[in-house]
């Protein structure tokens, strides 16, 4: 096992783990600032792809067709949040579960109408080769165009939240609303605001992933189950929890399905290695969940005190 | 000599009921059950666009009688598609079931039509069990079995004398059949076996693996979706120029060669079908297949062709009474019709007994990216669970 496959894998980690983090950082805002379950926040990972994909064909750049899809879905966000999703607030969360789950179902179908089951977005050609970046280590060019969006997002988002007024009040709202609210902060602009960039982060890995894997219905989900459990070992409100949750989780992911059967074969017959190999792997994300949980309920960096 | 009299009096009469109680019907139904949606959908649709050609050549008959096909989607969801089996046989009463891609929508779903006694022809899954022990008489597989292929596979990497190979396939049912079958056929060392999710999309982690492993050969099975995904990124890495990959047929046909483009040319399969074989039937086909849909015609289109002239022909030999489940059964057996892959014949699992062999993809003479056949690897090959079956 040679230093440049584990530095491989890392970087593999690393992109999957980035684009995880864009998705968890709007749910953990939405989760933490209005103690929302937005189920349906696959569904705007799914509507960034599809809008990206209908974009690029109209633009016929990548480019312009991404950026067009980002504010698009943070307009259609911020529209599911004024029409449906505020009446949800005062609600428990098995409603809002119930509610959002329903909305994942309805735009599911609604995509179906409007694009059909799946539609293209290819990969620009100028990056579907491989790139060296070491001797011995090629990378595919576009997994680094992936990792270095998501660096960059990431810093944003820090300085954003971090650094600016408006950040100060997702931090305020995120660890303590009621007082927020009682120091006069506009909790309704607030609100409808971050849940539009939440929906922006979306379109943002919907449409990066989008020529690697595939524009369909139902993508959501699957990833969705990921982001989650990113939240849950973050710290729900926490936007470094979301970013070391989310790396942490496409590391122990890329890694275990890379390591673990070379593991267990050192142990076990070939047979029984490369039966539980894979199965294992995919539990990994979730045993840690387990452990965090046990160890710190809090999640790793909690938003409240 | 009287008692010879009375017999021949005696099964004229049992005859004659027999006819009485079995009426032809007027119309046949055929449910047809795929996987029309998500990544893998280009798969199914080229079974059910094959099937309605047939059909539709026939003049939307059946076996001379007018044919109503009831298609339906399983969303890829074995769950899907054992409802819409539940439907089609108790509901729509339906004389036959064909149509799935997958295994394990397959396991799931034709047990409802078994119960029933309605038979299930299958235009491509054709599980292991389903050929050993678990053979069933109202199963017929107009494809091919479920290892067929990789053992196909497996010979001509023998044959080229690969050394060290690395096996990659998805954690199922058919998944384990087609390394099994590789294997059984393949005399070299095997570098790895992995196995992955299915439906899984980013292979970039296995990608990893095969480059530090420097096999002298790959081998996956990874149909739709899951392939397109899998060479693309095999390319992007850059693995392509280093490593020989060997696919099973359908891992480079035209579901397949449409999205990934030049990145095809010049890579091994193994079929039973391709489109340049030189029969009546399948000039026939191919010609009608590309003037209706525009396309070059895959082996799920060809299957599903096949699996419609199988039905047609069972349905024409028992002269529409298809009622009779065991004379249509019988006259399926005998599967007298033109086959678009040449004469095959069926095993006593019901499963056929063909040649197989070695194609690649090249341009035709209109410049098209094509699966072209190249050599013969097995002659009448059947599979290797059939003494595992029972049944006569």
């Amino acid at each position: 096992m040679s230093w440049i496959l584990i530095l491989e894998q890392s970087l593999n980690g690393l992109q999957f783990g980035l684009m995880l983090f864009l998705l968890a950082a709007g749910l953990t805002l939405v989760f933490g600032i209005m103690d929302m379950i937005n189920l349906a926040h696959g569904s705007l990972y799914m509507l960034g792809a599809f809008l990206a994909s209908t974009f690029v064909q109209l633009t016929g750049s990548f480019l312009a067709g991404v950026l067009l899809a980002i504010p698009a879905t943070a307009v259609l966000g911020m529209l599911l949040e004024v029409s449906i999703l505020r009446t949800l607030y005062t609600r428990d969360h098995l409603s809002q579960v119930l509610a959002t789950f329903a909305l994942i179902l309805i735009i599911n179908e609604l995509v179906r109408l409007v694009w059909g089951s799946d539609a293209a977005l290819p990969m620009p050609a100028a990056l579907s080769g491989p790139v060296e970046l070491l001797p011995g280590l090629r990378y595919p060019a576009y997994r680094l165009v992936i990792i270095g969006v998501g660096l960059a997002v990431a810093l944003v988002l820090y300085l954003l939240v971090a650094k600016t007024r408006v950040g100060m009040l997702v931090r305020a709202g995120a660890s303590n609303r009621e007082m927020a609210l009682a120091m006069g902060v506009d909790i309704k602009l607030l609100f409808t605001l971050v849940f539009g960039a939440g929906a922006a982060l979306c379109a943002v890995a919907g449409s990066m992933l989008a020529p690697l894997l595939a524009v369909q219905v139902g993508m959501g989900e699957n990833i969705l189950i990921l982001a989650f459990v990113v939240i849950v070992i973050g710290g729900i409100g926490s936007i470094r929890g979301a970013l070391v949750g989310a790396v942490l989780v496409g590391v122990v992911d890329t890694i275990g399905r890379a390591f673990l059967p070379i593991l267990l074969g050192a142990f076990f017959q070939p047979r029984v290695a490369s039966a539980a190999g894979p199965a294992l792997a995919s539990v990994m994300i979730y045993l840690i969940m387990a452990v965090v949980l046990y160890f710190r309920p809090q999640g790793l960096f909690p938003a409240r005190g | 000599m009287r008692s010879k009299v009375l017999g021949t009096l005696v099964a004229a009469a049992l005859a004659a009921v027999s006819t009485l109680s079995a009426e032809a019907a007027d119309r046949i139904k055929i449910g047809f059950i795929s996987t029309l949606s998500g990544p893998s959908a280009a798969l199914g649709v080229d079974i059910r666009d094959g099937f309605q050609l047939a059909v539709k050549m026939a003049g939307g008959k059946v076996g001379g009688l007018p044919a109503e096909v009831l298609v339906g989607d399983d969303q890829f969801k074995p769950e899907v598609g054992r409802q819409l089996a539940e439907k089609n046989v108790r509901l729509d009463k339906v004389n036959f079931l064909t149509g799935m891609v997958f295994s394990n929508i397959m396991l799931a779903s034709v047990p409802v039509a078994f119960e029933s006694k309605v038979i299930y022809v299958s235009p491509n899954a054709a599980p292991s069990p389903f050929a050993g022990k678990q053979c069933n008489p109202y199963l017929f597989v107009a494809s091919w079995p479920n290892d067929a292929y990789h053992e196909a596979a497996g010979q001509h990497a023998t044959n080229r004398g690969y050394k060290n190979a690395y096996l990659i396939a998805p954690n199922y049912q058919a998944g384990k059949d087609s390394l099994t079958g590789f294997k059984r056929f393949y005399k070299g060392n095997v570098a790895a076996e992995v196995y992955t999710q299915l439906g899984q999309l980013d292979y970039s982690a296995e990608l990893a693996q095969v480059r530090a492993a420097k096999p002298d050969a790959l081998y996956i099975f990874l149909p739709g979706g899951m392939g397109i995904n899998f060479i693309k990124q095999f390319v992007a890495a850059g693995l392509s120029k280093d490593v020989p990959l060997i696919v099973p047929g359908f891992g480079s046909d035209q579901d397949i060669i449409r999205p990934v483009g030049d990145a095809m040319l010049g890579l091994f399969d193994t079929a039973h079908w391709a489109p340049d074989f030189d029969n009546a039937a399948n000039r026939k086909f191919v010609a009608a297949f590309e003037k209706e849909y525009k396309r070059i015609p895959s082996v799920f289109a060809a299957q599903g062709y096949d699996a419609a002239l199988l039905i047609d022909a069972a349905v024409r030999d028992v002269k529409g009474k298809v009622e009779d489940v065991e004379a249509v059964r019988k006259a399926m057996k005998a599967a007298r019709f033109e086959s678009v892959r040449g004469a095959f014949k069926f095993n006593r699992n019901q499963m056929p007994i063909q040649n197989y062999y070695l194609r690649v993809v090249a341009r035709d003479n209109q410049g098209r990216l094509v699966n072209k056949t190249i050599g013969t690897i097995f002659k009448d090959h059947g599979d290797a669970y059939v003494q595992e079956c029972e049944m006569k």
